[in-house]
């Protein structure tokens, strides 16, 4: 098994990167170029039943488990929540279930967008992280009988 | 020069935002631009003093208590009967019921007077710019009785479609229920034309006056509206008082809708009295405060003058449709020529969401989304909208605002 950055760490890192920003308008500006250069998800995981659906924006994601790490891969339709969610794959991929199911995020109050979070109703975001644990804890549980893949909308992953 | 006389007469936009304290609020360290006037609308001091002076001097529950503060509260909070009744030129008190808002008011009408009168095989006809509330009691009602519910669609104007209005009412339709002004396209509806229609059938017409009643000079006599709901929160006053108007004769028919204290005269357990109109479809202790507050929000309103809050809102949406649309790649969804101070719009791109996170940063308000009315925005093919709403209190200035933070997020964001 490979080495990975603790999830603090990185979100360590993450803070730091938004220490040199002073305007709300250059965190903005930082989330939309992660939004734009994250990598597009392949149309056919695009179903409905990887969309995590919030009133406003739409978010797809699904997860892959190798090794005892989660990754995930994610899109939306609107881009700064694609910003959001390039900075929580990296903070949560590549982990295992444990760390994601313990990690607390505190980064994003750090950085000053945990606003985004409460917003339940208006983005996807907050629904998308539930769900991102609720892919880990599916994995934890599966564990024992070597089930390789979710998140191709298989129901025992699907949180709500 | 302008006389001290006229100082009264005129319409001073920076003297009425001096009544609404959260006007001098720094979003994000910028002044607030408050462009979610149709979500609901800032309060005036006289509406905060009159929440305040009611729980710090006379606080008591109405209509039953003998002692002098049980007096005058039911005093203030009757007083604003009479001003709501004044306000829409009811006949009658009596056909002023409070709600707790427009939506209480519509499934008010869809329980009360839906269950008693629309059977199997009957329709009920309502728009395709409806707001989720004016839609749902109705396709309930419909399930439950096995009625039909018929939607009249709008035009790529955000029109109504009239000729399938024709085409969709008969002698089957029961109830036409209708927004009055449409909050997600600004649309005015022709609904004298609608009233008549309908009447002629033997149906009748619900009115959702929620964004009407602030803009619009409403007199349902004159109208001949069988029901009207508005609420005080879209006019200057507090949330969570309403008022459901509807012609007498139709009340005092009408099942009722929730029961409980003060909407009764005697119960025994096999036999119950309801209590007069409106006081029958008032159950249990009502939003005292509010209530009383609603009034003056309702005379700030009628003293400012509404023919000039109009011009001025006319104003303003005639200077930002203009501005708008020099943003380029930006489409304004609802293009009738009678619209209120509401303007939707979308731009290339750029995803509404986007846009209002971004506006947000520049301390601007405005609403984006499907607005509660998923039909429209499915009939545009849009997932939604950013909408702009102006009321009273907003100015070019905030407008420019605006814009130029229109142009640096569309400059980022594609």
């Amino acid at each position: 098994m490979s080495e990975t950055k603790p999830i603090t760490d990185i979100e360590q890192e993450i803070v730091e990167e938004f220490a040199l920003f002073d305007e709300w308008d250059d965190k903005y500006e930082y989330i939309i170029d992660l939004g734009k250069k994250l990598q597009v998800l392949d149309n056919h995981y695009k179903l409905d039943e990887n969309k995590v659906k919030g009133c406003q924006s739409t978010v797809w994601l699904v997860a892959d488990y190798r090794d005892d790490k989660v990754v995930f891969k994610a899109d939306s339709d609107a881009v700064i929540v694609k910003g959001l969610i390039s900075m929580l794959i990296r903070v949560l991929s590549d982990h295992t279930p444990d760390q994601i199911i313990n990690a607390k995020l505190g980064f994003l109050e750090q950085i000053g967008m945990h606003s985004h979070l409460a917003q339940t109703r208006s983005n996807g975001l907050a629904a998308m992280l539930k769900q991102m644990k609720n892919y880990a804890l599916a994995f934890k549980i599966s564990k024992s009988s070597n089930a390789a893949k979710y998140g191709y909308g298989s129901p025992e992953a699907k949180g709500n | 020069m302008i006389e001290t006389s006229s100082v009264q007469t005129e319409f001073d936009v920076y003297a009425i935002r001096q009544q609404f304290p959260i006007l001098q609020r720094l979003i994000k360290g910028k002044p607030l631009v408050y462009f979610d006037n149709a979500a609901t609308s800032q309060k005036p001091q006289v509406v905060i003093d009159a929440l305040v002076e009611y729980y710090s001097g006379y606080n008591a529950n109405i209509h039953r208590g003998l002692h002098s503060m049980a007096e005058e509260a039911t005093a203030a909070y009757e007083e604003t009967r009479q001003t709501a009744r004044a306000f829409i030129n009811a006949n009658s008190i009596e056909e002023i019921v409070f709600t707790k808002g427009v939506t209480e008011g519509i499934n008010l009408v869809a329980n009360g007077w839906g269950r008693k009168n629309v059977g199997a095989g009957d329709e009920v006809l309502i728009t395709e710019m409806e707001h989720h509330s004016n839609i749902v009691p109705w396709y309930e009602l419909c399930k439950e009785k096995g009625a039909t519910l018929k939607v009249v669609p709008i035009t790529p104007a955000g029109e109504l479609d009239m000729d399938a209005f024709e085409n969709l009412i008969s002698e089957k339709t029961r109830i036409v229920s209708v927004v009055h002004v449409s909050n997600s396209l600004g649309t005015v509806n022709p609904v004298e034309t609608i009233i008549e229609k309908a009447h002629s059938l033997g149906a009748v017409v619900m009115l959702d006056g929620a964004q009407s009643s602030v803009h619009l000079d409403i007199d349902v006599q004159a109208l001949d509206c069988d029901f009207y709901a508005f609420g005080s929160h879209k006019i200057y006053g507090p949330t969570g008082v309403g008022v459901l108007y509807g012609k007498a004769t139709l009340l005092q028919n009408m099942y009722v809708y929730q029961g409980g204290g003060e909407m009764i005269k005697d119960v025994r357990f096999n036999d119950i009295t309801y209590n007069d109109l409106p006081y029958k479809f008032e159950a249990g202790t009502p939003n005292i405060a509010d209530t009383i507050a609603f009034k003056f929000a309702l005379d700030f309103v009628t003293e400012t003058g509404k023919d000039k809050i109009r011009s001025h809102e006319e104003e303003l949406l005639a200077y930002a449709t203009d501005k708008l649309l020099q943003v380029e790649g930006l489409r304004i969804i609802g293009t009738s020529e009678k619209k209120v101070s509401v303007v939707s719009f979308i731009v290339d791109k750029v995803h509404p969401q986007d846009l209002g996170i971004l506006l947000d940063n520049k301390g601007v308000a405005v609403r984006t989304g499907h607005h509660c009315t998923q039909p429209v925005m499915d009939k545009f093919n849009i997932p939604g909208t950013t909408r702009a709403s102006f009321a009273m209190y907003n100015t070019t200035q905030e407008i420019d605002v605006m814009v130029n933070g229109i142009n640096k997020a569309v400059q980022i964001l594609r």
